[in-house]
């Protein structure tokens, strides 16, 4: 890109000439991004070639990037070692019921903001907004001390119920039912719908792309949880995978790096699956909203 | 008379059928957010109080609770033997944060190359979007594989290559912070780049034009155009950046424990020592209210620094 080093005129004429500036600008931004983009998929690529290692080729120096006998016993090793599978029914309903907890929830309060007249909504609107600005790390331990007076340590309700009202969803839903049209509604009135068959039959498919985008983001923010199901799970079965794979790497010393990685693949697939199967509205729906997952 | 009182009934009629309809609109919302409302209350606004009135007690589970005032946040600026202190979680915090300017640099600089229509962009945005993606808890066991101590760690086996002595990294207390913040501008990275390359695309294009026409090189356009309208964005990542790094948890557990020697123990991993391992809530109630203070107050200064500087285009 650099043309002035060159100092004949004529190359100089060469090298400034558009069709070369942009066939060369072309070349270099892809070795760029290629070096770049390989440094960052770098962790993922020995994170599975390290899941397909004996423990022999784990430990060998200097090490191989590619296993000499690709070793998927690591994958069968990882479930029996630990209750792989329990952990990922656990995180699997946590994660379920979260979702479609808080699409009900927040489609309900965020219908009553957008579309409904009350006392106290600009307040209520307000407060609902500052839950945002309170971290999890605030209202630890009194959450933890609430869920241990509800029995509530050890249970799936324990991990699901804190997490159904979320101020970024009914934000979101609240911007997308607002864009619907009054004539909508003054229809369905007059047709005799309700208020509730409205917004079931008429307003969610409207706003289809919105509510799939949050279901995205609570179920990935769910799945991946970490801090909430630490300390609300003692009991080995009632651990979800984040929980699950801590301790199994953990309590086994740092040893077993082949079956780690495995059990990392087990733990990071559904997710990376479910992305690129919706890639497209997801990142629109993070570029749109500022949403973090 | 009588015409003006046929009036006035019917007036009064159509208000009062009004104010009924009102009320029951007002009714119906109420239960549209009680849900809400029931666990924002129960799991936010009351335990936010609550830590707020905890932290003037001094309450060692499983002991009933001693009302002291503000002698635990005494404690906290105190120097106290064989934990890590207060103010050097701080000052970890700090240190963590470093990563957040050195991802912003990192991720616009790839945003403003992803920022073009070639073949192949969405295959790189993807795989810079990857790690994104990935669970924290998973990720900081791949990472602590890379880290391994010994020769035949990822990052030690580099080293040898370029005849450089192999370093201990997580168990070094000088390095294992720096460990985590190279890790966390990794894992970080994706996000902040699809945040600019949404911000990058809402520049017009004609004042790109309108430059290369008065003869501004690449790196003019890039500082005269596009870093002054990006910066709202860019604030934007700053606080989100702020705010996480003192919510970091789960990357410290899983891969030090707040370790070696206390190297690695912020904010957030003091409080959950405090609270889970020595049970002193009333203590790890002041952290809390320490913690929610710090992350309002940064948030005010940020907002008045960035009100100056920032070019809302």
């Amino acid at each position: 890109m650099d043309n002035k080093s060159i100092p004949e005129a004529k190359f100089q004429n060469f090298f400034k000439s558009k069709r070369f500036r942009s066939a060369a600008g072309k070349w270099l931004w892809y070795i760029v991004l290629s070096i770049t983009a390989l440094i960052v998929v770098m962790p993922f690529i020995w994170m599975i070639t390290t899941s397909l290692k004996g423990p022999d080729e784990v430990f060998a120096y200097p090490p191989q990037w590619l296993p000499q006998a690709w070793r998927f016993q690591n994958y069968v090793d990882a479930f029996q070692a630990a209750p792989f599978a329990r952990y990922f029914y656990n995180s699997a309903v946590v994660a379920i019921c979260v979702t479609i907890g808080q699409l009900i929830s927040c489609s309900l309060a965020a219908f009553a903001f957008a579309r409904m007249e009350f006392k106290g909504k600009g307040f209520l609107f307000s407060l609902f907004l500052s839950t945002t600005m309170i971290s999890t790390q605030v209202t630890l331990v009194p959450s933890y001390l609430i869920i241990q007076k509800l029995h509530w340590i050890d249970t799936y309700q324990g991990l699901i119920v804190p997490f159904i009202a979320n101020a970024f969803g009914i934000f979101m839903l609240r911007q997308a039912f607002m864009t619907i049209p009054d004539e909508l509604e003054e229809a369905s009135k007059l047709d005799g719908c309700s208020r509730l068959r409205f917004l079931w039959q008429i307003c969610l498919p409207l706003i289809k792309p919105t509510l799939a985008a949050q279901a995205l983001f609570a179920f990935m923010g769910n799945w991946n949880a970490y801090l909430w199901p630490l300390i609300i799970t003692n009991r080995q079965e009632m651990r979800t995978l984040q929980i699950g794979l801590r301790y199994f790497v953990s309590q086994e010393g740092g040893t077993q790096w082949g079956v780690y990685m495995a059990a990392a693949i087990i733990v990071i697939l559904p997710v990376v699956l479910i992305y690129f199967t919706v890639q497209k509205s997801f990142v629109e729906g993070i570029a749109t909203t500022g949403m973090k997952g | 008379m009588s015409d003006n009182a046929a009036v006035a009934k019917n007036n009064i009629k159509p208000s009062v059928q009004k104010k009924q309809r009102q009320r029951k609109e007002a009714l119906a919302a109420y239960a549209f957010l009680a849900p809400s409302i029931l666990i924002f209350a129960v799991f936010t606004f009351f335990p936010a109080i609550f830590s707020i009135i905890a932290s003037f007690f001094r309450w060692n589970l499983p002991f009933d609770p001693v009302f002291t005032g503000l002698n635990n946040y005494g404690y906290l600026f105190a120097d106290n033997i064989g934990k890590v202190e207060f103010g050097k979680s701080v000052l970890n915090t700090l240190y963590f944060m470093l990563g957040i300017p050195i991802n912003i640099c990192i991720s616009l600089w790839i945003a403003v190359m992803l920022n073009r229509r070639l073949p192949g962009v969405g295959f790189f945005r993807t795989a810079f979007f990857l790690p994104t993606l990935t669970s924290m808890a998973a990720i900081s066991v791949v990472w602590m594989w890379l880290y391994h101590p010994a020769d035949y760690g990822l990052f030690n086996t580099l080293l040898i290559r370029f005849g450089l002595p192999i370093q201990a990294w997580l168990r070094d207390p000088l390095l294992a912070m720096p460990c985590l913040i190279v890790m966390g501008v990794w894992r970080g990275m994706g996000y902040n780049i699809v945040i600019f390359l949404a911000g990058l695309q809402s520049i017009p294009h004609d004042l790109y034009e309108a430059a290369e026409i008065d003869g501004a090189n690449w790196l003019g356009q890039f500082r005269q155009i596009t870093l002054p309208l990006l910066s709202p964005t860019t604030f934007y990542i700053l606080i989100i950046g702020v705010i996480n790094s003192l919510k970091a948890f789960t990357e410290i557990d899983v891969m030090t424990q707040g370790g070696p020697l206390g190297a690695t123990t912020t904010l957030a991993y003091y409080l959950y020592q405090y609270a889970f391992q020595y049970f002193q809530i009333g203590l790890a109630s002041a952290v809390a209210v320490v913690l929610f203070v710090f992350i309002l107050v940064l948030t005010m200064i940020q907002f008045k620094v960035v009100e100056k500087r920032v070019h809302y285009g």
